[in-house]
């Protein structure tokens, strides 16, 4: 243990920790902005470069950095010393003399930790005057625009694109005044082997990465002639409450389908619905492939993130994934065919909405496989953060509205479907089906607690009419990546595997709320998930009465014919580069 | 400018550069040196040359990319057949060297760091080359040019084999 003094007020902690956790330990607040730490999904982003928490420390001439410097015996530390005050606001001019001053039309007004420190240091006026960056907006992509100007250069989301995704898309060019966080020869985002999970959004702490914005094209397909239907992604539910003030997991499912039946959507569904038809499908491929000796193990292929980060990295084991498009997909697809029937109109006429916690929808909404014949399944894909702007602009007291139900016969799910949303909640749901498909038996308890929870990588067995099935689910794709070589080393013994591209499942997508470095909202949404689960009279997939329903009049078996052609796709090798 | 990297004509320089590589693969730090080595043997970074590094490092390419941007000894424009190096030290930037480096700008059509289309001339900017006395001094290769003229910087283009404007 290490003694020492900060503002004159002595602390007793262990070796090896920084000035910053020692002055929390004392309850003494010490402005940070490039330092984020998430030990949960092991994210450190320690890179010191921002030189915001600079405290003075006895004995030394220079300021020191509080996030990276680690205590020693008998250190007097002042945090709140005029001159470590004065060098704060300093360093806080100095960045802001390079930043765009925007901020009442930027994507992230409010959201902004580079704007919350100017407010909390009371920067009335910038001092310093020069040169400003002028570098190209990256607006290429389909899901993530980049707005070098607006970067301070802190590193997070090359930490966590580089050392928790390990996808390696972004990397420091450059040198000094002119250095950027781009891509490889500055190729466009949309040219990169970016696998537009979103999480450099998640964690970048100014306008310098955003979403895509779809909100105005969905506003104005709204207000035209054509069908729109809207459907909802399981892990929004948990999240859409805090951006209206409510506790992080709260359960908005009634009061969001008010609201998108007051923004004037025709009709409101449910990805959940499709979440379901995905565990018919894929828990009858997982049973084709133990029956007739295909390769396993299979992976779960819900996640784009993943879907495009295999694509790239592992062009050799691209027959493993599961064939089954993401629900949102499927849902798109019936959408334009069987629900397009039902209602009597052409499917060029009917526009869908997906409301995503995740920004990669976008993109592969776009991708030419999953087309139908010249329309796409999905038109428009918003994330949750978008969906809050719309009800917002829309006066909409969302707090206080009554819960609605959604809309049939695309609207009825189970509570496996609901935990989706949350990491291994898709293996679960599989399990649910499969254990009963194979066994013909009940499954009485439902819940399998060894595959919930934060940790990267979680293992269980299950047996099946006698056999031991390995179960496998990992989130963040660092440890995709470990559980892949794993395999590719032949040292993996798993029948199935889910993988999702954010560290938490879709709860911490990139679309989600802001969490601003607070790991705890991430476990809440979690809970919020389970609690849905455990409120719904079925629990089962196939139990679901709407998805006998479709099987009957549409479909015909799953796993069959039909479903191939409706609800399965193929994936394509990218350049690894 | 795009600039073609013709694997074919360059079959032996990779050959060379593969040995470079081996010879670094296992120490510490070794993408320093072998970006060095790839200067030295193809007079710049050419992509497939770096992408070739990133599989027989195990380095990602952003990251490579990230560190080749950084040193301005790297170059990601292949060189011309004569390297034009005009002096910005400061006795040759007070004697006008900076109007010398334009000029040769304007004649040949492209700035410091680029090479001319035909890959005939390449211009760089160079610290002091030790010649003050000289100033301002232009090298042509090996070829020195003391106390140049802005007037005569056309004769030099044409000298070597150049199309001046």
């Amino acid at each position: 243990m290490v003694n020492l003094k900060i503002n004159g007020r002595e602390v007793e902690v262990p070796e090896g920790t920084t000035i910053l956790e020692a002055a929390k330990k004392l309850n003494i607040k010490i402005p940070t902005l490039c330092h984020l730490d998430l030990h949960d999904i092991k994210f450190v982003n320690q890179s010191s470069s921002c030189r915001i928490c600079v405290v003075e420390v006895e004995g030394k001439k220079n300021l020191q950095t509080a996030c990276s410097t680690a205590v020693s015996e008998g250190m007097n530390i002042r945090t709140d010393s005029r001159r470590a005050v004065k060098a704060r606001r300093t360093v806080l001019e100095l960045l802001l003399s390079n930043h765009p001053k925007d901020c009442l039309v930027c994507a992230k007004n409010h959201d902004c930790e580079l704007q919350k420190l100017s407010a909390d240091l009371g920067i009335r006026e910038v001092r310093y005057e020069g040169e400003m960056n002028d570098f190209p907006i990256d607006n290429s992509s389909l899901s993530i625009v980049r707005d070098p100007n607006k970067c301070i250069l802190c590193k997070r989301c090359e930490t966590m694109c580089n050392n928790v995704q390990t996808v390696h898309a972004l990397s420091e060019i450059g040198r000094g005044f002119d250095t950027v966080i781009g891509t490889a020869f500055n190729l466009p985002m949309h040219e990169s082997n970016c696998t537009f999970c979103g999480q450099c959004i998640a964690v970048c702490p100014t306008g310098a990465l955003t979403e895509v914005n779809k909100i105005s094209k969905v506003w104005k397909e709204i207000n035209s002639d054509k069908v729109v239907v809207v459907q909802t992604a399981p892990a929004i539910r948990v999240a859409l409450g805090e951006e209206f003030g409510m506790e992080p997991g709260t359960q908005v499912t009634g009061k969001m389908v008010s609201a998108l039946k007051l923004l004037g959507f025709d009709k409101v569904y449910d990805t959940d619905f499709a979440a379901d038809l995905t565990i018919m499908e894929e828990a009858t491929e997982l049973m084709h492939r133990l029956k007739h000796g295909g390769r396993l193990p299979i992976l779960t292929s819900c996640c784009p993130g993943w879907v495009k980060f295999i694509e790239h990295n592992f062009q050799d084991m691209l027959d493993i994934p599961s064939t089954c498009k993401s629900p949102h997909e499927m849902f798109g697809t019936l959408a334009k065919t069987y629900l397009a029937e039902k209602m009597g109109h052409k499917p060029e006429d009917i526009i869908v909405v997906s409301v995503m916690p995740c920004v990669a929808k976008k993109y592969e909404a776009a991708r030419p496989e999953l087309g139908l014949g010249g329309t796409k399944a999905v038109d428009y894909v918003l994330t949750t953060r978008e969906l809050a702007i719309m009800i917002k602009e829309s006066g909409i007291d969302f707090a206080n509205l009554q819960d609605e139900e959604f809309d049939n016969p695309l609207g009825e799910s189970s509570g496996a479907s609901v935990i989706f949303g949350a990491t291994g909640g898709v293996i679960e749901a599989a399990l649910r089906t499969a254990y009963e498909f194979m066994t013909g038996e009940t499954l009485e308890d439902v819940e399998f607690h060894s595959l919930r929870g934060m940790d990267g990588i979680k293992e269980a067995s299950v047996t099946i009419n006698g056999e031991k099935i390995n179960i496998a689910v990992c989130h963040g794709l660092g440890n995709a990546r470990s559980i892949l070589e794993k395999i590719q080393r032949g040292e993996a013994n798993y029948h199935a595997i889910e993988i999702m591209a954010c560290p938490g499942g879709c709860i911490g997508g990139g679309g989600q709320p802001y969490h601003h470095g607070d790991m705890s909202i991430l476990k809440k949404r979690m809970q919020g998930i389970y609690n849905e689960d455990r409120g719904k009279a079925i629990r089962k997939s196939h139990e679901n009465p709407m998805i006998k329903k479709i099987y009957e009049e549409y479909i015909g078996e799953p796993y069959g014919e039909k479903a191939h052609e409706l609800l399965h796709t193929r994936y394509i090798p990218r350049k690894k580069m | 400018m795009e600039f073609k990297f013709d694997k074919e004509k360059n079959k032996e320089n990779i050959e060379k550069f593969k040995k470079t590589v081996q010879t670094y693969k296992d120490t510490k730090g070794a993408l320093i040196p072998v970006l060095q080595g790839a200067q030295e043997i193809f007079g710049y970074l050419p992509v497939e040359i770096l992408q070739l590094i990133s599989v027989e490092l195990n380095i990602p390419i952003s990251e490579i990319y990230g560190v080749a941007t950084f040193y301005s000894q790297f170059s990601f424009i292949p060189k011309g057949e004569n390297i034009i190096s005009v002096c910005l030290g400061t006795a040759c930037y007070v004697k006008g060297g900076q109007e010398i480096l334009e000029e040769f700008e304007n004649q040949l059509g492209i700035k410091a760091g680029d090479t001319t289309e035909d890959m005939k001339f390449s211009i760089t900017s160079t610290r002091c080359v030790g010649d003050c006395s000289m100033a301002p001094v232009v090298l042509v290769n090996d070829d020195v040019y003391p106390r140049l003229k802005k007037d005569k910087v056309k004769e030099i283009i044409l000298k070597y084999g150049g199309v001046a404007k």
